[in-house]
């Protein structure tokens, strides 16, 4: 299991500064935890007033819609969880959370993530990538540039086909 | 009267049938008559476990599973007709797939 | 019609070098059958039953002359000679090898043309009326809206893996030759109260396992919103969507499950938050594209044409074939021709290359160079001129491609069935052959008029059998095909489901059973009555105990 993540046109393989907590478990005195939609909803005061940061994870049936926006911003990763790559909820998720929301943290695939899913993924506003498949560092600069046009507005910030006629007039 | 491997081949789609399946090696048909045809059903999954390890393996063939064929006339037919027209092709186009095509196709 | 610019050509280009990467990584075996499997099905490629097959989009069924040839050169080239224009606007290819088919990808992205979405959980080829540019009574040409769609759900990476596949058809006019209200998303284009246009949008219709017609969900929306609305709707049921079982997962269910009120609260509160995002689109980009739409160089003609009236006297076939295959245009002086592709005893909706190549080039004599793909799998000549008619039928028969039967009893929609597909459970080319040979005469089938017989090989329904006034279903029933019949279907604007006349029938019998059922209508038939409004009338009774017999 590998965790990436994007720089530019490329990727780097990164430490997890996460520990996933799971939901009976007790909570570490310091550092990045990463803990259940349900567990965060349990334990919201004490996860909020701990030191270190705070990530949770969403399985794919659940919605960043599930937390109230004031809590959003304290928190400095979310992780959306792929059960398989056929099951899309995870894009909708993202694009909720950077375009909606305006979440600035760290937004992680997680599950069954596979190269050749990735340009929706950075479309969709993921930042970083945790796979079991090889092979995906190497071929990350390769996959991304792979497709020249998009035709929709995301929150990439990249030009579409529509904005780059409206500017060459 | 027994069962035969069928599967599709990877670089085209063709139907192929298991011809030959031992532990050493294994072999692809494209005609029925070429199959071996598993006279019980340990000898059936046997052939299909060489044809999946075979898959694993080289990567020529995919989507292998058993099939029920019986002779009739002097000839091999599936019992079920999905089978038979797998086997043989389009009823509608008879100048098609493998009811088309000599053994060396 | 539409031609692409840079940035289109840049994108199928590069998904063309893309899918060939991935190819070579599925020959190398570095993925996996399983992992392959939705990226080939993202570019149309299927594995069916003899061999590989290959779903070409024809965006919103428009094509020209240099298109048809290419479709027919890559049919000789990489094919089998042939091609089958299906029920939704696409060709499929039933022979294409592995390793060629993104050399087949490169041929159609020559002449503007891709595969790309023809299958998978994503937002297929957009359908519309046939008739679009040339149909009377249109508020706008519809196909300038398929373009719009065809853009923004290309490679869209929110809804690339939705719950199940997604099909949005969009109507110009009232006249509902697109079928739009059994498609996941429908499109009526209509004025709003100070004369714009817009569109009323219908969402959860379709047909398969559980059929429903589509439910209002908006009933004016502006053009400028469409993409943010649409966007929306899709947002929406990827979240909704479900996906433990894949007979629940289209939107028809989530919208029937969720009600249609709840789903359109969900909708709106979602567009409500995107309206005014880039989503909007520009007035100079739709002002770019409906260019691309304006009508054709069309002379001024007289409506009357006195050669091919005098024609039609002498011969009953030419007579025929302007009755049932001609349709009126909004221009004086001009026809939009039919081309059947249901010749007696042939599978419908085949056409040869050779056939491909003769109507692209009777295109460029007759129609400006432009072609239609029906749902119904047939051709159009969109804009023919009257006095051109006989030139044009002597022609299209020169090629067997005059019959003149569009509409009629022998017009049948059909899908592959078993004879190629690897989901059908019983055949359905053989069952409408032998349906057109026991109807063969020209007489026999004016005489019954307008009739829609529509049979699919499995309750996927690729073969509409539900909205068809004769509907026949294949499956499988202990080893054996057997077939289910329902009567009362329709497709049209007044959009109805038919219901299961009762058991079914075998392979052998069901032939019979449509002529008995035929003749029981001529039977008791009033005047100027279709089969669908005698049904109407009557309803199943009469049928019933005919075919049944008393019980």
């Amino acid at each position: 299991m590998a965790l990436l993540e994007r720089q530019g046109e490329s990727a780097a393989t990164i430490e997890d500064r996460f520990t996933r907590v799971d939901d009976e478990s007790a909570l570490p005195a310091s550092g990045g935890i990463l803990v259940s939609l349900p567990r965060f909803q349990a334990d919201r005061e004490a996860l909020l007033a701990r030191e270190g940061e705070l990530g949770v994870w969403l399985a794919s049936n659940e919605s960043p819609r599930d937390f109230e926006k004031a809590d959003l911003g304290k928190f400095a990763l979310v992780a959306l969880d792929f059960p398989t790559f056929a099951d899309g909820r995870g894009y909708s998720s993202a694009r909720i959370l950077k375009e909606r929301f305006q979440f600035k943290g760290e937004i992680r695939a997680v599950g069954d993530v596979l190269l050749e899913q990735l340009p929706f993924m950075l479309r969709s506003g993921f930042t970083t990538f945790e796979t079991e498949e090889s092979g995906f560092l190497e071929g990350f600069k390769a996959v991304v540039s792979e497709v020249r046009v998009v035709y929709q507005p995301t929150g990439d910030g990249r030009a579409t086909a529509i904005d780059q006629r409206l500017s060459r007039g | 009267m027994g069962q035969v491997v069928i599967a599709s081949r990877l670089s085209d789609g063709i139907v192929v049938f298991l011809a030959k399946a031992s532990a050493e090696s294994v072999e692809w048909a494209l005609q029925l008559e070429d199959a071996e045809v598993a006279a019980d059903d340990a000898r059936a999954n046997e052939m299909l476990g060489f044809g999946e390890a075979d898959i694993a393996s080289r990567n020529k063939v995919m989507d292998p599973y058993l099939i029920d064929v019986e002779e009739q006339g002097g000839q091999l037919r599936p019992t079920k007709y999905r089978e038979a027209i797998r086997c043989f092709g389009p009823t509608i186009r008879t100048d098609l797939g493998k009811q088309a095509e000599g053994p060396e196709a | 019609m539409y031609h692409y610019d840079e940035y289109d050509h840049a994108l199928v280009q590069d998904r063309v070098a893309q899918f060939r990467r991935q190819v070579e990584r599925r020959i190398a075996g570095e993925l996996t059958e399983e992992q392959f499997r939705p990226l080939r099905l993202m570019n149309g490629l299927y594995l069916q039953l003899h061999a590989y097959m290959l779903r070409v989009a024809i965006p919103y069924g428009t094509l020209n002359s240099p298109q048809m040839r290419k479709l027919a050169y890559i049919a000789r080239r990489y094919d089998k000679g042939y091609g089958h224009f299906t029920t939704r606007q696409n060709l499929q290819y039933n022979w294409p090898k592995l390793e060629e088919t993104p050399d087949i990808l490169a041929e159609l992205a020559e002449v503007e043309m891709h595969a790309i979405q023809t299958s998978g959980n994503c937002i297929r080829n957009t359908t519309s009326d046939q008739y679009a540019g040339a149909a009377k009574g249109e508020i706008e040409d519809p196909r300038v809206w398929c373009e719009i769609i065809r853009q923004w759900s290309t490679l869209h990476p929110e809804f690339s893996f939705l719950p199940r596949k997604f099909k949005i058809a969009v109507t110009g006019c009232d006249d509902d030759r697109a079928a739009v209200k059994v498609h996941d998303i429908g499109l009526i284009m209509k004025r709003g109260e100070g004369g714009e246009a817009g569109f009323e949008v219908i969402v959860g219709g379709g047909l398969g396992r559980t059929a429903f017609i589509g439910k209002t969900i908006r009933d004016f929306l502006g053009k400028e919103d469409l993409l943010s609305y649409l966007e929306a709707i899709l947002r929406t049921y990827n979240q909704l969507g479900r996906r433990d079982n894949k007979y629940k997962a289209r939107i028809k269910v989530t919208v029937h499950e969720t009600g249609i009120e709840e789903f359109r609260n969900l909708v709106e509160e979602e567009w409500r938050a995107i309206k005014d995002s880039s989503l909007k689109l520009p007035k100079e980009e739709i002002d770019r594209i409906a260019k691309h739409f304006e009508p054709p160089a069309f002379r001024v003609l007289e409506d009357e044409a006195p050669d091919v009236d005098a024609r039609m006297k002498s011969d009953p076939g030419f007579a025929a074939w302007v009755h049932h295959n001609c349709v009126d245009h909004k221009i004086a002086g001009y026809e939009i021709a039919n081309i059947s592709l249901k010749p007696v005893g042939q599978p419908p909706g085949d056409a040869t290359a050779d056939q491909m190549d003769a109507v692209a080039d009777l295109a460029e004599e007759f129609s400006f160079g432009e072609l239609r793909v029906t749902h119904s799998q047939n051709l159009v000549l969109p804009h023919v001129e009257r006095a051109q008619l006989p030139a044009l039928y002597d022609k299209l028969a020169k090629h067997a491609l005059a019959s003149p039967n569009v509409g009629l009893l022998s017009d049948i929609i059909c899908c592959p069935g078993l004879d190629y597909c690897a989901l059908a459970n019983a055949r359905s080319i053989p069952i409408a052959t032998r349906i057109t040979e026991r109807f063969a005469s020209q007489e026999r089938l004016d005489m019954i008029g307008e009739m829609q017989i529509k049979i699919s090989g499995c309750i996927n329904a690729c073969g509409h059998h539900h909205v068809g006034h004769i509907g026949i279903l294949g499956v499988d029933r202990k080893g054996e095909e057997h077939y289910q019949i329902q009567l009362g279907g329709d497709a049209s604007e007044n959009a109805a489901l038919g219901k299961i006349l009762g058991r079914g029938f075998s392979a052998d019998e069901v032939v019979d059973i449509v002529e008995k059922i035929v003749d029981i209508y001529l039977e008791i038939r009033e005047d100027g009555e279709r089969f669908i409004d005698t049904y109407r009338r009557v309803g199943q009774s009469p049928f019933k105990e005919k075919v049944y017999g008393t019980a």
